[in-house]
């Protein structure tokens, strides 16, 4: 792997001396053109974090560094100014008094730079609004406003972008477009990212590595399909989707669950909790198996159907789980069947670890 | 925690914007500095001495006028303001949109151009007796300056009572009905209870206007403690009494202050429901629509007809003998120079003291803001006398210069700067700033580039309102002016307190004229924030 173009490392951030610091020794790197989601619940200091390195508010403790350069540590904190991080703001923050142009062209004034116009008219194009260059802000979309955002913020070409919730502001159909339309941009210019979310659909779309935080701490860090199929922890498990937990007993690679016993993901023992996604469970007839467990004989209490699959509800030994099948099984509520599963189970962690490091 | 408490505050907040703390280090400094000399002077003297001073029936006759005053105008205020604000947006009075503005008009008029007008209407000589032949004895002494302060501050309290009704929840008033009280008991007790608030806040406005009057009780010659001031200032040059009559003033309005905070506490009653309020159902009025629009038109006739009748008729005899278009261009001139830099100023100072509070709400910024309305809420006879003393002793150069008359203006007036600014503050989100930052502004080049240019219109209004106080202001204008400065408020008094109806009566309508133009501004921002508060809350 190259160098890490932002490595943060165990920032702290206390706003008031006797409460819980709002974000807790923060450590994860962001590498050459990748784009890192930080995915959490509203009020788990995703947003401070994002401040902190962005420089509007000083660590109480921790490092930050873009590539060998410190930008915070405990004796120093460059300014916001000085740093060369772009920022997209959830509101997207243009300057009301100043045209689309003229918005894109504020980055650039203190820049170096020949034919600054072009460049930011080159910027707009990027975004596909060059023919909106005159207008005034007011008078554009919501989609419209948060792509001259973006670009007002690629025109200086920054090496890492900072993105705070970009996409909640827009209505839901614009929403799954504009975020494929980001993303491409973003790859296609080769450009390092940190986008803060708490919409995990978003989170796991949008991104290379997703970290989940929690009360101002990083609980997992991993690709999309790390965090999705293997969470480390409960809270990881449900924040990023409905899944089914089972108390087990482990034995070394596997577990007895109430519903019989499964591979694991990872040696454990003892008593663990074991998680396990509804389609990582299917349902048969229970003619169709030839020696059914009688601990995974349920009944069908609730059916869903969503056109290209089925949520079912089974009741199995006064436990329900849920089951997410395509549409070819079709059951109908009160009919006997048995629950399979497809894939070993996840051993969460009792307790969330101590600090997460890349 | 304390130390901690602003070592945090500091460090995060102040450090990189130190500068913004200059203006507001000069407010404090210029309001505190030189009570603290009022005070100084005040023990200037041996221990007999300041004994007979402070003890002696004078001051507690003064003390007796001023409250006596106080408390007359306040009833008479609640008498002219509350059927006023209630007819206009509980009944259903023909008309009573265009009614309202009979509440807010005398606010054009300010205390010594009603007294002047009183004066002139009144007495064996005056407007009334020649007109319609009908006698009145001339106004003076406690019933002239209760009915001039009267007529001309009620308005304050019937902008607050008429908020407060409408905002009054109608299906508070129903519930009570509806659990069988009679109309009269629910206006007893639900009604009135939930207007206390208003009547404080409107009461708290009036009685500060009357402790601190000066224009009003000198030209009715009512001895309060402002009056007894100014006679003490101008008679001799005994100041350590004057002092002591400024310190008592001053402790009269803290009293006043903190019994309005008392009486307030616990009081903040809001809707507890969600969903929309509406308007009550008008009450009809039925046969009672005569003698309402007879109090209206009461209440009209002697807080606006009278006076700017008065005025006019005066003006006709001036224009008889010859307008003074020189001596009234030269006072314009006067009060222009010293008001258009006072309101520039007041606007400079405002910015950051609005910027701190809005920005960075602590309790140090709040306590600077309120810092700024301490100028404001002292009463100017005894702020004047207090900047006379401090420069006497540390700057004696600026005594009776047009600089300390325009930074005593900036002072006095700056409360109503930061009101403006303040609210186009929030036209101005913090992350427009920082958006501006992250694209390598530094924090002074982000305000200049993007938040200065958003706070453009309120700094206008903020510039506009000063200037157009300053215009007209009376007292420390009064104490504070260099020699031979006349401008155009010391003009209408200086001819009033002489009987000189007419040779005052240009002034006068000068003077009403910047008032009126305040009024109208005050009216046209009161509509648009209502109309924006409104487009917002929209969904």
């Amino acid at each position: 792997m190259t160098d890490p173009i932002l490595t943060v490392d165990r920032i702290t951030k206390h706003y008031e001396t006797e409460a819980p610091p709002a974000v807790d020794r923060v450590s994860f790197t962001v590498h050459d053109g990748e784009i890192l989601a930080i995915l959490g619940p509203s009020g788990c200091g995703k947003t401070t974090m994002l401040r902190c390195i962005a420089g509007f508010e000083r660590c109480s403790s921790g490092r930050v560094q873009m590539r060998n350069r410190t930008l915070a540590s405990n004796d120093t904190h460059v300014s916001a100014e000085q740093r060369g991080i772009g920022l997209v703001f959830q509101d997207y923050a243009l300057f009301p008094h100043l045209s689309v142009l003229d918005n894109v062209l504020f980055g650039l004034r203190y820049h170096d730079l020949e034919d600054k116009e072009g460049r930011a008219r080159k910027a707009l194009q990027m975004v596909g609004l060059q023919s909106y260059a005159d207008r005034n802000p007011h008078h554009l979309s919501g989609g419209q406003q948060q792509r001259v955002a973006l670009a007002r913020t690629l025109a200086p070409k920054p090496e890492l972008i900072l993105l705070d919730e970009p996409f909640s502001n827009l209505d839901a159909l614009l929403r799954q477009g504009t975020r494929q339309e980001v993303r491409t941009l973003l790859k296609d210019n080769g450009l390092s990212a940190v986008l803060v979310t708490h919409d995990q659909e978003e989170a796991l779309s949008f991104a290379d590595r997703v970290a989940v935080m929690r009360q101002g701490r990083i609980e997992q860090v991993g690709t999309p399909e790390e965090v999705y199929y293997q969470p480390r922890t409960l809270f990881v498990a449900q924040f990023l989707g409905r899944t089914n937990l089972l108390m087990s007993d482990a034995d070394g690679a596997h577990a007895d669950t109430p519903i019989g016993r499964l591979p694991l993901n990872r040696e454990a023992s003892g008593r663990v909790l074991v998680s396990l996604r509804p389609e990582h469970l299917t349902l048969a007839a229970p003619n169709d198996v030839a020696d059914p467990d009688p601990r995974t004989s349920g009944k069908v209490v609730e059916r869903a159907f969503k056109g290209h699959d089925i949520t079912y509800r089974v009741a199995c030994n006064e436990s329900e789980y849920l089951v997410h099948t395509s549409n070819r099984f079709s059951f109908q509520p009160g009919d006997r069947v048995c629950i399979r599963p497809l894939e070993p189970g996840v051993v969460l962690e009792s307790s969330p670890a101590a600090s997460s490091v890349d | 925690m304390i130390p901690e408490y602003w070592r945090t505050l500091w460090r995060d907040q102040l450090r990189d914007r130190w500068y913004l703390l200059l203006p507001v280090a000069f407010v404090v400094i210029g309001v505190l500095i030189p009570l603290g000399y009022l005070l100084i002077r005040a023990f200037q003297a041996d221990a007999s001495e300041l004994y007979a001073l402070v003890v002696r029936m004078r001051n507690l006759e003064l003390l007796w006028n001023t409250l006596a005053l106080t408390g007359g105008v306040l009833a008479g205020t609640v008498l002219l303001a509350f059927p006023l604000a209630w007819l206009t947006t509980r009944t259903d009075l023909p008309g009573k949109r265009a009614l309202t503005w009979l509440g807010v008009l005398p606010l054009a008029i300010p205390g010594y151009v009603m007294a002047y007008a009183l004066l002139g209407a009144t007495g064996s000589q005056g407007v009334i007796a020649e007109t319609i032949g009908l006698p009145l004895d001339r106004l003076s002494g406690y019933t002239g300056a209760w009915v001039a302060l009267s007529l001309g501050t009620f308005p304050y309290l019937f902008l607050n009572l008429r908020t407060a009704l409408l905002g009054l929840d109608p299906a508070i008033e129903e519930s009570a009905q509806a659990l069988g009280y009679p109309r009269w008991q629910v206006f007893l007790r639900v009604v009135l209870p939930q207007l206390r608030p208003a009547f404080l806040a409107g009461g708290l406005l009036v009685g500060l206007h009357v402790i601190g009057d000066f224009g009003v009780v000198s030209l009715m010659r009512f001895e309060t403690f402002s009056y007894a001031l100014y006679l003490q200032y101008a008679a001799s040059y005994d100041r350590i009494y004057a002092a002591w009559l400024a310190l008592m003033l001053l402790a009269l309005t803290i009293a006043v202050l903190f019994l309005e905070a008392r009486l307030l506490k616990g009081l903040l009653y809001h809707r507890t429901g969600t969903g929309t309020g509406r308007q009550a159902t008008p009450l009809r009025l039925g046969a009672w629509t005569a003698p309402a629009y007879g109090f209206v038109g009461a209440v009209g006739l002697a807080s606006v007809v009278v006076p700017v009748a008065t005025i006019i008729y005066w003006m006709s005899a001036s224009v008889d003998v010859g307008v003074p278009w020189g001596g009234l261009a030269s006072a314009l001139w006067d009060s222009f120079s010293a008001s258009a830099p006072a309101a520039l100023l007041a606007a400079t100072l405002a910015i950051p003291v609005a910027y701190l509070s809005v920005r960075m709400p602590s309790q140090l910024t709040s306590g600077l803001e309120r810092v700024a309305y301490l100028g404001y809420a002292t009463p100017p006879l005894a702020f004047a006398l207090a900047l006379i003393v401090f420069t006497l002793q540390v700057l004696p150069f600026a005594y009776q210069t047009l600089g300390l008359l325009i930074v005593a203006y900036a002072l006095h007036f700056m409360a109503e700067a930061i009101g403006p600014i303040r609210s186009s503050m929030y036209q101005a989100p913090p992350n427009v700033e920082e958006a501006a930052r992250s694209l390598g502004r530094t924090p002074m080049q982000a305000f200049v580039s993007v938040t200065l240019p958003l706070l453009r219109p309120g700094i206008t209004v903020s510039i506009a309102f000063v200037f157009l106080s300053a215009m007209k202001e009376l007292p420390i204008t009064f104490l504070l002016s260099p020699m031979g400065f006349e401008t155009v408020a010391l003009n209408v008094w200086s001819y009033a307190n002489e009987a000189m109806f007419a040779s005052a009566a240009p002034y006068a309508l000068a003077i009403m004229a910047f008032s009126a133009a305040f009024v109208g501004l005050l009216l046209v921002r009161e509509k648009s924030t209502s109309r924006k508060t409104h487009a917002a809350s929209a969904p």
